[in-house]
């Protein structure tokens, strides 16, 4: 049996990232439009919901700052 | 006689209902008696110890708060036979799906480690090495999931959930006086006021009650066991029985250091163990078991919660009741997530307590996107049918999904700036 060669494994291992890259986008595309009707409400709902998030960050942020500092 | 056949025919009816429920029971009891994980207990054990039985009434309250959370994906994942992972990128997109994937995977190994240091804590007080642990428990977790059933796991795992149970021994062994049980726990106050350190413990006590990878975990498994529509009465039945449960454990954990250690400065169940070994042996080993039994069963659900939610957002075979060969990525994820997990744990020197303490926080960032999620999927008639919630259940949801939300921020807050409690 010829041994494996580092080229063989580093081809390998991009056809991987190629294969990862290309399920990613897959997804992304299969999920690309939301099913759930986006009602007003819906709308809102989510729309707070990512300033809630953005706000978390902001303090995760200041935390980590505060702690660097 | 006609007495005797009536009791006959009530005993074969109660008989016939016992045997469906033990063959739909399963998700609702696993997943409420791993709530009391290796993190639920000790922060149960440390309630008991500060404010002995004073906070026994608002334990209580939380059990209604787990039941309607839960309850709502044992419908959802009946009637869309989807885990949540999946329900959200179909439902919300690509933005929400990603972010709670990811958020997931990441608290849920975060979170896998703290169950990790639960157990090597407890085991170390029988003077078993944290490595032994580590590799052992592994290998039996592994052991669980590669018989290829889920219904062989599940009841493997209902048997490690009944060890859950031990703090009900373990407080009748210390003879507390039930009538202070009663009297002090049963009457809704707040021992020594309304400080900064009680509203601190009320909020690690609703942060331990619902968990992300709860909601995910339910949804996912109810879907593995292949409930139905017509099962989810008896979903709901599971689900309560398991809220009841848990409720019980977390009581008779804080009578047991209400008892025996109201007022010492206690940081751990691990700690309290240790104590008690001294004084009552036989109390002391029980906790200690109870602990590592708390993070084992947390550490099986956390783990298969995220391959769940692997295979379904990437579409890999996800399922117990498949062969490795057959869902290798499935098996795979929760190998890597464990083994990971274990070797954090074993690197001398590694940041266990800033680790603990960003579980708490990360799953503040999770939470209330899973809970709000979970409200308007079982609000929508095109997915739900006849199975969306009804008014009164919106209307006690939604209080509930609020209620949580604001105090799990407020934990994730004290948390990050412990200083704004002073």
């Amino acid at each position: 049996m010829a041994p494996i060669g580092t080229g063989q494994i580093l081809g390998h291992l991009i056809s991987s990232l190629h294969g990862f890259r290309k399920k990613i986008s897959d997804i992304n595309q299969r999920y690309a439009i939301p099913k759930i009707r986006m009602s007003k409400w819906v709308r809102l709902t989510l729309f707070v919901l990512r300033l809630y998030l953005i706000f978390l960050v902001l303090l995760l942020g200041y935390k980590f700052w505060t702690l660097v500092r | 006689m006609e007495i005797w056949s009536l009791f006959f025919y009530e005993f074969q009816r109660v008989k016939k209902v016992l045997k469906i429920y033990l063959l739909l029971a399963g998700p609702g009891l696993i997943v409420m008696l791993a709530d009391n994980d290796a993190g639920g207990i000790t922060t149960y054990t440390v309630t008991g110890a500060k404010f002995g039985y004073g906070l026994i009434w608002f334990i209580l309250l939380l059990l209604p708060v787990a039941y309607v959370v839960q309850e709502m994906t044992v419908r959802l994942g009946a009637v869309t036979k989807r885990g949540h992972a999946e329900a959200i990128f179909d439902a919300f997109g690509t933005f929400w799906g990603w972010f709670s994937f990811l958020d997931l995977a990441l608290v849920n190994w975060l979170t896998l480690i703290t169950e990790f240091i639960g157990m090597t804590m407890a085991l170390s007080l029988f003077h078993i090495p944290p490595a032994i642990t580590i590799i052992i428990v592994s290998i039996v977790m592994m052991i669980m999931v590669l018989q290829g059933r889920y219904w062989t796991w599940e009841k493997i795992a209902i048997v490690f959930a009944a060890l859950n149970l031990v703090y009900i021994p373990a407080a009748f062994l210390i003879h507390p006086s039930w009538s202070d049980v009663v009297s002090t726990g049963f009457v809704p106050h707040f021992p020594g006021g309304f400080t900064s350190t009680l509203f601190f413990f009320l909020m690690a006590n609703i942060g331990t009650t619902i968990a992300p990878w709860m909601i995910f975990f339910q949804q996912s498994a109810v879907v593995d066991k292949g409930m139905k529509e017509k099962d989810i009465g008896w979903g709901q039945a599971d689900t309560f029985f398991g809220s009841t449960l848990t409720v019980l454990v977390a009581i008779f954990c804080i009578i047991v250091t209400g008892t025996v250690l109201f007022g010492s400065q206690i940081e751990s169940a691990a700690q309290a163990a240790q104590i008690l070994m001294t004084t009552s042996p036989y109390v002391g080993t029980l906790i200690a078991i109870g602990l590592f039994d708390a993070g084992f069963l947390g550490a099986i659900c956390i783990s298969l919660a995220s391959s769940w939610a692997f295979g379904e957002v990437f579409g890999w075979a996800h399922s117990l009741n498949l062969k490795i060969r057959e869902a290798p990525w499935f098996y795979a994820c929760y190998f890597i997530a464990l083994v990971t997990a274990g070797v954090v744990v074993l690197i001398p020197g590694a940041p266990l307590v800033l680790i603990t303490l960003f579980v708490q926080v990360i799953a503040v960032t999770l939470l209330p996107a899973a809970l709000v999620f979970l409200l308007l999927l079982l609000n929508n008639e095109d997915i739900m049918g006849s199975y969306k919630n009804t008014a009164l259940q919106n209307i006690v949801g939604s209080a509930i999904v609020v209620g949580i939300i604001i105090l799990s921020t407020f934990y994730g807050i004290t948390t990050l700036f412990p200083d704004i409690l002073v």
